[in-house]
């Protein structure tokens, strides 16, 4: 089984250099690159079938080609890497940008030769130490071995690469606050459309990609379409950095094929539930992702299969409920994030989540009304897509909405004897 | 009054952005890394160098959860309070660290020594439950570990 984004890690977590990196096939996809036209490259990765690994899915290639190409299109053009890891419960793109900064980086080049882009930025949370350091040794090897900056590889093609910190928000992740946030503002979503490849970083057209899914790109490149698609189980192309935690033997991340069952990574990987506690439920791609339960154990990790079963794959780093700990209270905590990271920018947003969590609060704390569910599945309604500017607040009620429904004996449980049956144990 | 290196350091984040505005985020960690937070008078100062209005800034700087605007101590300990840190029991922690620093959340030791916040996600859910001190990562977190790491700060 080949594992393109993670070969290259070591074992010993010393980040790979520029030497190490192009003596396995590093900067290669790069090369090929720069050999054909920019759209020939965009079309390449359309035709890879690889879709967005930041959570929402969007084919990569297909955003790409929404840029304005020509001598006629606005400029300067922007490459952004979004390494804003924040979604609750993932920790996937660390592992990439500590372990192999130089693929981010490769990807970027790519990406910027394609829309023909003139500057690119990575956007990295201000915690990543780590992914800073190796980052940023990696950018001045790429420099150095002329990767960036004027003229890359004699091909006439040039481009700058800035490292920027974040001083903390998830909203920054979503990728119109992201742009807000790089221009120095706070980072309030913007309506759409336009959208960023038209009108992006300081108006100019834009690229936001995850960093996985940059990561994927130089071997793409290199390898072709037809090798890439072959990775993956099932119609979405390559392979995926997989991750579980919770009370599972033993929590990780792991880069498997696209479309490995839920059942394979939660036993077979994760080594199952630690000894005294049983499988309740999982959130299968971080915190803002529909819950699913153990008759959907054997559904494949990829986009369109776990739409089908009224989830998303989200990030692909899942988390596990167990039975001795309370859905209500579990939910209280996600809605308490959500609440807070709200930029309260739309009204739906900061008044229904603090709304939410006041509620389960209640609840928890024995004070629940009858009433109360019944909001719940209100706001599960009323915050969704469409009503707001960003996916923040519809996203939190995925897995509210869920929850509702797999666990509402708990809830009402919670109502009902006004008490936590979990506090008591 | 910005120093003389604080203004060098505001300077090359200005360089690097091409715009004023956009090295404000920037601006703000860098005079922080020297002060430890940022007072009333400080943004005043910063903004002006910026050529900002205080108030612009301020909205700024209210906006991150990395951004002190009130005194912190020598080290600032980030407990993870996300999803995966609550299943693996953080709450018991933290409740430690508490009774341990004699502090609540967002509170600080009388002697300056710690400031304890929560954090959302570090992303090392794999190693829940999960603290940051002055950006050194802790994980895998006991009652037990987590005072032989608070021996390591002065």
């Amino acid at each position: 089984m080949e594992t393109p984004l993670t070969s290259r890690i070591r074992v010993d977590k010393v980040p790979v250099g520029l030497a190490e990196y192009e003596a396995t096939s590093g900067y290669q996809g790069l090369r090929k690159a720069l050999s054909m036209q920019p759209t020939e490259v965009t079309e390449i990765v359309k035709a890879s079938n690889l879709r967005g690994r930041g959570g929402a899915g969007f084919s990569t290639g297909q955003k790409w080609s929404f840029i304005p190409m020509g001598e006629d299109a606005p400029r300067p053009k922007y490459v952004v890497a979004n390494g804003d890891e924040m979604e609750p419960g993932t920790f996937k793109d660390r592992v990439l940008m500590e372990g192999d900064p130089h693929a981010l980086i490769e990807g970027m080049i790519i990406a910027s030769y394609a829309i023909e882009a003139e500057a690119a930025y990575i956007f990295l949370r201000r915690e990543y130490r780590e992914s800073a350091a190796a980052l940023a040794r990696a950018l001045a090897e790429a420099y150095e071995a002329g990767y960036l900056g004027r003229d890359v590889l004699g091909s006439g093609f040039s481009l700058e690469m800035h490292l920027h910190l974040s001083a903390g928000r998830y909203m920054c992740g979503e990728e119109t606050g992201l742009l807000n946030s790089l221009e120095g503002g706070r980072a309030n979503p913007r309506d759409k459309p336009p959208y960023p490849a038209l009108v992006g970083l300081w108006g100019k057209p834009t690229i936001v990609n995850n960093v996985e899914t940059l990561c994927n790109v130089p071997h793409i490149l290199d390898k072709g379409a037809d090798w890439y698609r072959g990775l993956s189980h099932t119609g979405d192309g390559g392979t995926k950095m997989f991750g579980v935690s919770g009370r599972v033997k033993r929590p990780g991340t792991w880069e498997l094929p696209m479309g490995t069952p839920i059942r394979e990574l939660l036993e077979e990987h994760a080594g199952g539930m630690q000894d005294g506690y049983k499988f309740r439920g999982l959130l299968p791609g971080g915190a803002s992702t529909e819950f699913l339960v153990e008759e959907h154990l054997d559904t494949p990790m990829d986009f369109d299969s776990l739409q089908q079963h009224g989830s998303r794959m989200g990030t692909g780093t899942m988390i596990i409920l167990d039975d001795r700990k309370c859905p209500v209270a579990m939910q209280l905590n996600l809605q308490h994030f959500f609440a807070q990271e709200s930029c309260g920018w739309c009204t739906p947003c900061w008044g229904g989540l603090q709304w939410v969590e006041q509620i389960l609060r209640a609840m928890e704390e024995g004070e629940g009304s009858p009433g109360d569910i019944d909001i719940l599945d209100m706001h599960t309604k009323r915050l969704r897509m469409g009503h707001t500017f960003c996916a923040l607040a519809p996203g939190a009620m995925e897995p509210l909405q869920s929850a509702l429904q797999h666990f509402r004996s708990d809830f009402e449980q919670h109502v009902r004897e006004k008490r936590c049956a979990w506090k008591l144990t | 009054m910005l120093t003389a290196k604080e203004r060098e350091e505001v300077d090359a984040a200005v360089a690097m952005s091409g715009r004023r505005r956009a090295a404000c985020i920037d601006a703000m960690m860098s005079v922080q890394a020297h002060r430890g937070w940022l007072s009333d008078e400080t943004l005043e100062d910063l903004a002006e160098y910026l050529r900002m209005t205080p108030a612009e800034l301020d909205s700024v700087a209210t906006f991150y959860n990395l951004i002190f605007r009130k005194p912190v101590g020598r080290h600032v300990i980030l407990v993870c309070d996300s999803v995966s840190c609550w299943l693996l029991d953080y709450e018991t922690l933290l409740d430690h660290l508490k009774s341990r620093l004699g502090v609540d959340i967002g509170g600080t030791t009388s002697d300056g020594r710690f400031t304890l916040l929560t954090s959302v996600c570090l992303g090392a859910c794999d190693r829940a439950p999960v603290m940051m001190i002055d950006g050194d990562q802790y994980g895998e977190l006991t009652p037990q570990s987590i005072d032989s790491i608070l021996a390591e700060y002065e």
